[in-house]
């Protein structure tokens, strides 16, 4: 599309770096800003376009073509930098191959599949709630919101037992390998070779239980659809997809209920709610915050022109709580509708694993609402910085029993 | 625009203007239409928009692919040679009076 001549719209330009300590430490007042200032904004001193209206943001991730992610969903653009990794086969690559790869991972987590794990999942669940009661105060983030899925998650997918924590690093470096390369980026880096290695290994085919989600991808490598190497690939998307973006979230969702007691009795009342509180938490405190397309070609948004290979940011986390598209959005409530929300993306590149986060979490809290009276913060928590997700890095908390 | 209508089972129609390029399954969302979920918004990965498209009309709609194929074989209500998932059906002119008829349930 020539965006020459209609054109009747500059963008803004704000100075506002989305990756500021402050910034990250408190978005919303960023998001109003940035929403306020128009459907699309130029950020200095980076150097790229911004979209954090719902309106925009859905507009763009479902316009594939124009808004690509072979080029690479954070600050870095491909053509330009050179990658820290090869690219995703699933979060960095675009149809028609995307298209093939996604296939083989959606088709392993079908109702019927999930149905399968969902009373294995409420063993757990129960099991850890209860050793959490009897505990009664500790930090919910290493003992419960990363412990869960740590344990439901990689055992479905078939990793080995052994040393899973390193897969909640590998996960903090790719996805804080999204944003600049910042303190956060360094600290997440750290021991990047040593993690990467065990992650490399715990991912290949005899690594994985034959009894997993994990080894059925090779069988696209057997009908040479895939190389093994692009199979031991595609479990690890799997597995860094998985881990810390539903630890965000029931981190959050545990913060959310403790500090909206009558959401909290809501859910006892009702465990039914269970699945829509994690809807409702994805709204609220979007776990996966910010991600990038690139331009594949001049075009335009809202009549702004943008020219061919430039970055766009979309903020999910402001689309969320655009008041254009949610009444009262800066209010938990675990009883709205949340339809249309793009905690999980949307369009070609939305969650493929959403369906299994939906079961993980509905059955956490759904256990919890069963057995705990209450939700108490019971220290300060604290917020883990990070370029890309939301989430704690500390929440302590009590419990009672019921 | 595009007539499109939902059949439910104790009998009622609900007759909606579907914009071209909407999804039967969003307008019905969007619109509060009983009997249609699509828990996943469209994504074609969850089976809860299931509809049974008139036998008569069924050969107005574009074929369905394999993953649509692959997702039908998880819906609740008994598949069907008329099963479809209404995520996958888009509301084009060619549509128009097209009748969708609800399951008993989705979940």
């Amino acid at each position: 599309m020539k965006p020459a001549e209609n054109l009747v719209a500059e963008a803004p330009v704000l100075e506002l770096d989305p990756f500021s300590h402050d910034y990250i430490v408190d978005p919303y007042p960023f998001h109003r800003q940035m929403r306020d200032a128009g459907p699309v904004v130029w950020l200095e001193p980076l150097g790229i376009w911004s979209v954090s209206r719902y309106a925009q943001v859905k507009a763009v991730l479902q316009d594939p073509e124009t808004f690509c992610s072979g080029q690479g969903v954070g600050l870095s653009n491909f053509k330009v930098d050179e990658p820290w990794r090869p690219p995703s086969l699933l979060l960095e690559t675009d149809p028609p191959r995307h298209t093939t790869n996604r296939a083989i991972i959606s088709r392993l987590l079908s109702p019927a599949t999930l149905k399968k794990l969902r009373e294995t999942f409420e063993v757990e669940a129960a099991l850890l709630v209860d050793q959490l009661i009897e505990r009664e105060k500790f930090d919910a983030i290493p003992e419960l919101a990363e412990a869960y899925p740590l344990k439901v998650f990689a055992d479905a997918i078939g990793i080995r037992p052994d040393g899973r924590t390193k897969l909640i690093a590998y996960g903090n470096m790719v996805f804080n390998g999204m944003g600049p390369k910042n303190d956060l980026y360094r600290s997440a880096m750290e021991n990047a070779s040593a993690v990467s290695d065990w992650v490399w290994n715990a991912c290949q085919r005899d690594a994985l239980s034959p009894d997993g989600l994990g080894v059925q991808i090779f069988e696209a490598v057997d009908n040479n659809i895939l190389t093994e190497t692009e199979g031991a690939m595609l479990v690890r998307s799997f597995m860094s997809a998985g881990i810390d973006t539903t630890a965000n979230a029931i981190g959050s969702a545990l913060y959310c209920l403790s500090q909206y007691p009558q959401e909290w009795q809501k859910l006892r009342n009702d465990p039914s709610l269970a699945r829509a509180t994690f809807e409702e938490t994805l709204r609220f405190e979007s776990p996966f915050q910010t991600f990038f397309r690139t331009t594949t070609r001049e075009t335009s948004i809202s009549g702004v022109a943008l020219g061919a290979n430039e970055k766009v940011m979309i903020s999910l986390g402001s689309a969320n709580r655009d008041p254009d598209q949610w009444s009262e959005p800066e209010k938990f409530d675990i009883t709205r509708s949340t339809i249309g929300h793009v905690g999980f993306g949307a369009g070609i590149h939305a969650c493929v694993g959403q369906m299994m986060a939906r079961l993980e979490v509905e059955v956490v809290l759904r256990a919890l609402a069963a057995k705990v009276a209450s939700i108490e913060i019971d220290g300060p928590p604290r917020l883990h910085l990070h370029n890309t997700l939301r989430g704690y890095a500390t929440l302590p908390i009590r419990l009672r029993a019921s | 625009m595009t007539r499109i209508i939902y059949q439910q089972l104790d009998g009622r129609q609900d007759i909606l203007d579907v914009d071209d390029g909407t999804t039967l399954m969003q307008a019905a969302v969007s619109r509060g239409l009983r009997g249609i979920v699509g828990e996943c918004g469209g994504a074609a990965m969850c089976a809860t928009c299931h509809v049974f498209v008139e036998p008569s009309h069924l050969h107005r709609l574009p074929a369905m692919n394999a993953v649509e194929d692959g997702m039908l074989d998880s819906v609740v209500d008994e598949r069907q040679f008329n099963s479809r998932l209404s995520c996958q059906l888009m509301a084009t002119p060619e549509l128009d009076g097209l009748i969708v008829h609800i399951p008993r349930t989705q979940v």
